[in-house]
């Protein structure tokens, strides 16, 4: 019987620790990809500022509510712009920020082929 | 040789275009887009006897003038003889909503400074402010009665967007 209950008990914390080690890192996550308004290149996470206090009690209220990282970051681009966001989203005003790293990529990979098919003729 | 003319000035020229348009755009932050938009439905808290407050509270006039203020905020000192003559008007009515402060200190200050608003409301630890779209005090929002964001003023109201709320309200033809 205290063999089950000790079992048990293990489980629940095992359990109760890992949701609590999860929500602390989503919320560490979301800080840290949340630009303060009123500071100078810092995210909330950096920020001690009013504002980044008050998107602090904001975001973890919505997470409490349990909403989802894409909800939070809909809600907050809403109020404040897209600017608030450091991760922009990929929509077709952002496509040649998301796009050009890869087709530099692939232009790059084409350009040294090229070169070093030329070199070995 | 002239393909890689070609990927030369290729790749100067879209450099060129991403510079010309990246430093002519304005990097002074403003929440211009919540222009048009409804405001959400609400609660809050009403400053003088704890009643809930909800959007349909502004819903009553044709217009309102939502004023986010706070004791310790000193603009909101500046701004304060305009939100009086405005209340004096009564062409707009004004909505204040009290940010992250201590109610005897706001007490203090409209009996010092007088008391413009209609109504007043409590934002105790300043997140009902961030569903407006506000991340500064002092911040106001022109409202009509449908809810639609009219204008929205970051920083203390001052004499242009005093002339500019008559403006708005004179050249709107949905309540003249």
């Amino acid at each position: 019987m205290i063999k089950n209950i000790t079992k048990l008990s293990l489980i629940l914390l095992f359990l109760s620790s890992n949701a609590f080690s999860e929500s602390v890192f989503d919320e560490a996550k979301i800080f840290k990809n949340i630009r303060c308004l009123v500071c100078q290149g810092q995210s909330i996470a950096d920020s001690n500022s009013e504002f980044a206090q008050t998107i602090k009690i904001v975001v973890r209220d919505q997470i409490k509510e349990g909403k989802n990282e894409k909800e939070i970051y809909d809600f907050l681009s809403n109020k404040f712009g897209e600017w608030i966001i450091y991760k922009p989203k990929f929509n077709y005003r952002n496509s040649i920020l998301w796009l050009l790293p890869y087709l530099s990529l692939i232009l790059g990979g084409i350009l040294i082929y090229k070169f070093l098919r030329k070199r070995k003729n | 040789m002239k393909f890689k003319r070609i990927v030369f000035f290729t790749i100067v020229f879209f450099i060129l275009v991403v510079f010309f348009f990246a430093l002519k755009k304005s990097n002074i932050y403003n929440t211009k887009n919540l222009i048009g938009q409804k405001i959400e439905p609400f609660e809050i808290i009403s400053f003088e006897n704890n009643e809930i407050v909800t959007e349909k509270n502004l819903q009553e006039n044709n217009f309102t003038l939502i004023n986010f203020w706070a004791s310790w905020c000193s603009p909101c000192r500046v701004e304060h003889p305009f939100l009086i003559s405005l209340s004096k008007t009564k062409k707009v009515k004004l909505i204040g909503v009290n940010f992250k402060d201590k109610k005897r200190n706001a007490q203090n200050f409209l009996n010092t400074l007088g008391n413009p608003y209609d109504l007043i409301v409590t934002d105790n630890n300043g997140t009902y402010s961030i569903h407006f779209g506000i991340y500064g005090i002092p911040e106001s929002i022109l409202i009509d009665k449908e809810l639609k964001i009219l204008a929205k003023f970051i920083g203390p109201i001052d004499k242009d967007d005093y002339k500019k709320i008559f403006e708005i309200i004179k050249n709107d033809k949905k309540y003249n």
